[in-house]
């Protein structure tokens, strides 16, 4: 069974993140950059699979050069080969543009029986690029997998909802996208950090996928951010002082102060 | 809470592959040691499982080859794992150079036959390693052992009792030093005994005054058959390899303790920057910085004796001098440093509630492990006297 995980570098979720004034895009340089960590769950499904069924696991990026260091992590987790799709053009591409990429990047492997994805990025959140891609590719599309098991042609999870589970069945090709409940994923192995660096990565750009660059990046954008501002910083907390008699009006106290608020 | 942002240590590695082994071994001790430490040396937990987790990623076959599934690395590199998994944990990072001491007789002694049939295990990162040398009644003067091996048919039969082993009764293999003659140094054999042997069992482990998340215990071999073919090397040349195993291992417990110091120094340091007494933070204090610059050279001090005699070793020189200086300098200094990173945070060192108590207890082990230092000069001093 040959395997495409979809990966994503996004910056630390613990880095303070900025956004670029010129363009209202994330400031990637300011941060730490690390694969998003959904996406590490999706990697180790993948190996995990393969370890069962055998064939392929390709990973799949797209995202500037720096990006390769992502690649990197995951070849060294034990993924085979890599596509890596970097082009300036795909700038402040959003989650259309993205589908699109990726889309035609798995069109170039051949005989995919599986697309992994994490279910959503740390960084944008929006979870619905696996649904756009399984649609793009024509595909069954099963996603917030919290398990996923493969049978033949046959590709059942169980999707995760607020409050339990759905058993969901669909047919290879498909597209599945995971949650963090899946599995626990591994750290890369010394061997496969120096084995990481022999694997075939194939770089492609835009054009090379048959895309005009026009479709994608920030001019290709369906959605702008027209402004921004910044989050105002925390206000320190209030204390209120047990004056001796705090345990008869402590209840009071909190309703009045979670009213005055509008909590309640 | 305190020593938190620590920048880690400079590094002159010689590959980019060691830069990646060592980036390696921050995120897993930033990521699976540091989150356990203080509940686990509280507890007096051994983490076995965080054994697994670090040999899956590598990190118990390293300075062995490749061809048996180590990880081709030079000491130098190796140690400098060892160091910063001790500047989290100094348990685990002993416990790396104990297996790494405990596959030695067979990675250096053992024939190729016995290395394929075993070695890939031991180094494979599943099974843990302990060593056992020292008896209730043979410290430092090992050569006076008295566990027996006698033959039967194509076993030895084991009696005797094993004091103070490292993860005596956690390990999955020993390598045991027993008498197989009563010639002295030269009447000893190595046998690589497998833990599930009959006759093989652990007492009940040590209450330690550091190294609480440690295993120690004793080992009884009470009529425990082991095949002949688990012979290390030749009857008679156990002492040697128990030696030369020791060579190597003292190096190990240098790294640890240039690990266990700069935990300390980061702690002191940090705090020196927040803590304020008369107004100043307690940096400002000549008799406090001067203290620290005292520690740091003390930690910069023990690393370059170290990894001095790491490189000798690389280079295929005689090394047993330098390794037994390492031992003892890295080892004393570690002491000093912790005992003085307890004054530098002063009430607040001697309480449980921050860590420096805790590596000052567990320095006083590493003086004591693996020949005393008192050994240890003697070792030295038999180099500089020798004819
Ligand atoms: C935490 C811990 C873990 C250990 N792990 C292991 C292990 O995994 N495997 C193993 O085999 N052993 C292990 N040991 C044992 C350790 O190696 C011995 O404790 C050590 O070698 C000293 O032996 P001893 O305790 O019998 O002290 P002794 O040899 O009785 O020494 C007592 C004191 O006398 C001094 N002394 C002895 N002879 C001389 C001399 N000739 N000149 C000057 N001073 C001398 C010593 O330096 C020491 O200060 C461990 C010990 C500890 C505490």
């Amino acid at each position: 069974m040959n395997i495409v995980v979809c990966v994503k570098q996004v910056p630390d979720t613990w880095s303070e993140k900025r956004l670029d004034p010129e363009d209202s895009t994330l400031d990637r340089e300011a941060t730490d950059p690390v694969m998003n960590e959904m996406d590490e769950y999706a990697v180790e499904e993948a190996l995990r699979l393969q370890e069962t069924h055998g064939g392929e696991v390709t990973i799949l990026c797209m995202g500037p050069d720096s990006a390769t260091q992502t690649v990197r992590k995951a070849l060294s987790m034990g993924g085979d080969r890599a596509v890596h799709v970097v082009d300036d053009a795909l700038h402040g591409s959003d989650a259309v543009a993205t589908s699109l990429v990726l889309a035609r990047a798995i069109e170039t492997i051949d005989a995919v029986d599986l697309v992994l994805l994490g279910s959503e990025s740390s960084d944008a959140r929006m979870s619905v690029v696996p649904a756009m891609l399984a649609e793009r590719l024509g595909r069954a599309q099963l996603t917030f997998a919290k398990e996923v098991t493969v049978d033949g042609p046959t590709v059942t999870i169980k999707r995760l909802t607020d409050d339990g589970y759905q058993v969901v069945e669909g047919t290879t090709p498909a597209v599945v996208s995971v949650v963090e409940k899946i599995n626990e994923p591994r750290y890369p192995s010394f061997k496969g950090i120096m084995s990481a660096k022999k694997k075939p990565v194939q770089t492609y750009a835009v054009a090379d996928l048959g895309i005009d660059p026009g479709e994608v990046g920030l001019s290709g954008a369906w959605t702008s951010v027209e402004s921004f501002e910044l989050a105002p910083p925390r206000e320190s907390g209030r204390v209120v002082t047990d004056d001796g008699n705090g345990a008869d009006r402590l209840a009071e106290k909190l309703v009045e102060f979670l009213a005055s608020k509008k909590f309640v | 809470m305190i020593a938190r942002g620590r920048r880690p240590v400079e590094r002159h590695l010689p590959t980019e592959e060691a830069a990646a082994l060592l980036d390696l071994t921050r995120e897993l001790a930033s990521e699976e040691l540091a989150p356990r430490v203080n509940a686990y040396e509280a507890e007096s937990r051994f983490p076995r499982e965080v054994f697994h987790t670090i040999g899956r990623a590598g990190l118990l076959g390293l300075p062995y080859d490749e061809r048996w599934g180590g990880g081709g690395q030079p000491y130098e590199v190796y140690l400098q794992v060892v160091e910063e998994l001790a500047t989290v944990w100094a348990t685990v990072a002993e416990g790396v150079s104990v297996h790494t001491l405990a596959c030695y007789p067979l990675a250096g002694f053992g024939s190729d036959e016995q290395r394929d049939r075993w070695l890939p295990d031991l180094l494979g990162g599943e099974l843990l390693g302990a060593y056992c040398l020292s008896e209730p009644q043979s410290g430092s003067d090992a050569a006076a052992l008295t566990t027996r091996a006698v033959v039967d048919g194509d076993v030895y039969v084991v009696d005797g009792t094993k004091s103070w082993i490292t993860h005596g009764g956690e390990a999955d293999f020993y390598s045991l030093l027993c008498r197989t003659s009563d010639e002295g140094s030269r009447g000893i054999a190595c046998l690589l005994v497998d833990a599930t042997t009959d006759g093989v069992s652990a007492a009940a482990p040590e209450r330690k005054m550091g190294f609480t998340g440690s295993t120690t215990a004793q080992m009884r071999f009470d009529g425990a058959r082991v095949a002949r073919d688990r012979l290390l090397g030749a009857e008679g040349e156990g002492f040697r390899i128990a030696l030369a195993a020791l060579d190597g291992g003292r190096l190990g417990i240098a790294a640890c303790a240039v690990g266990l110091a700069q935990n300390a120094l980061d702690v002191a340091v940090a705090w020196a920057g927040e803590r304020r007494q008369f107004g100043r933070e307690l940096r400002e204090f000549q008799g406090v910085s001067f203290m620290l610059a005292d520690m740091a050279t003390g930690v910069e001090a023990g690393r370059a004796l170290y990894l001095d005699a790491a490189r000798r070793r690389d280079r295929g020189e005689a090394f047993g001098k330098s390794a037994a200086m390492a031992k003892l300098f890295c080892t004393d200094m570690a002491m000093k440093v912790t005992t003085d990173a307890v004054q530098v945070l002063g009430g607040y060192g001697y309480v449980q509630d921050f860590p420096v108590e805790r590596l000052m207890r567990e320095a006083k082990a590493l003086q004591i492990v693996e020949g005393t230092n008192q050994v240890q000069r003697m070792v030295i001093g038999r180099h500089l006297t020798r004819p």
